[in-house]
């Protein structure tokens, strides 16, 4: 028992991960009847909790709640894994992606994320709201006009062959490469 | 019957997010950096295993849990908000290190700040839906 645990720690490779992602579609279509994707858990949020008169958010958000459940299920699998099955290790970042994070000031890599920018002690600064709060919204906004995200785009539309799906992604490495190559360096630097 | 079997398939996606690194902020940094192949894989393996798995079940003319035969209409043919969509997207995924997946991952392994991305992204869905007659599509 100890030694599945200990192989279960240890960060999981990208053949072992991605495989299991994929298995999503199928298990969304056969067992929900419903099509794989996540960005949507916002727009039914946004209906439940804002009513509105826009068009957009009057629909029937009840029919789809098990939508809402699953990023409930999201919450306790990611808890069970960083509580019980994680290692405390950094992420193997490739060399390369270490000195340009270096490059951009950034030296504590133990973590997610850059500590001095994603946690509440840091809520009141400038970087910590564009990275969180602007970064949030540009994420809600553009799920909802590209019509999905990485999961219902890329994953399931690609799974396909659905055009709009190739073109969106197109568009999540535009806008990546923008943030990541032109913005990012001028906000850190 | 359906809400137990979300819950159990959104664990089971909670629990890769964070074992394949997927929520790090610097994963993500460095895919658009094209400085390692870790997310290249993931998404295009899962891609392969969904393209496959379309395919068989087409094939196979497999059956849902519910009885009826699996049907998968088609994207709508609206490509200007796929790109311009798309880029908005991609600006933020690049910004928060996550998409909406990973956020509820983060705030699920700790780091819970990320509240205030998701409420934020509803609050992007609500601009969407004001603008949305304005917007081309």
């Amino acid at each position: 028992m100890n030694s599945i645990v200990e192989w279960i720690s240890q960060p999981w490779p990208w053949y072992v991960a991605g495989p299991i992602i994929g298995l999503m579609v199928p298990l969304h279509l056969i067992l929900l009847n419903r099509t794989f994707g996540i960005s949507s858990s916002f727009r039914h949020m946004c209906a439940a909790c804002l009513p509105s008169k826009l068009d957009f958010l009057n629909y029937d958000w009840k029919a789809e709640s098990w939508n809402l459940v699953f990023a409930v299920g999201i919450l306790i699998g990611s808890f069970l894994a960083a509580t019980y099955f994680s290692t405390g290790e950094p992420i193997a970042l490739s060399e390369a992606a270490v000195a340009r994070m270096q490059e951009f000031g950034i030296q504590d890599m133990s973590g997610q994320h850059p500590a001095d920018i994603f946690s509440w002690e840091h809520l009141g600064e400038w970087r910590t709201l564009l990275f969180v709060i602007l970064g949030g919204f540009l994420v809600g906004f553009g799920t909802r006009y590209a019509g999905g995200c990485t999961s219902g785009h890329a994953i399931m539309g690609l799974s396909h062959f659905q055009l709009p799906s190739f073109v969106a992604v197109l568009g999540f490495f535009t806008g990546g490469l923008i943030m990541s190559w032109i913005v990012l360096p001028l906000i850190l630097s | 019957m359906k809400n137990l079997i979300a819950l159990i398939l959104g664990s089971l996606f909670g629990l890769i997010l964070v074992k394949a690194e997927v929520l790090s902020w610097f994963r993500i940094q460095e895919m658009f950096a094209f400085q390692s192949f870790h997310m290249y894989g993931i998404i295009g393996s899962a891609i392969a295993v969904g393209a496959l798995s379309v395919w068989l079940i087409r094939t196979f003319k497999v059956k849902s849990l519910e009885g009826n035969l699996i049907e998968l209409n088609d994207k709508a043919p609206r490509y200007t908000s796929a790109y311009v969509g798309g880029t908005v997207f991609g600006l933020g995924w690049a910004m928060t290190g996550a998409c909406p997946g990973p956020m509820y991952a983060l705030i699920g392994s700790g780091t819970t700040i990320m509240v205030l991305a998701v409420v934020a992204g509803v609050l992007g869905v609500l601009t969407y839906a004001a603008l949305r007659d304005k917007l081309p599509h």
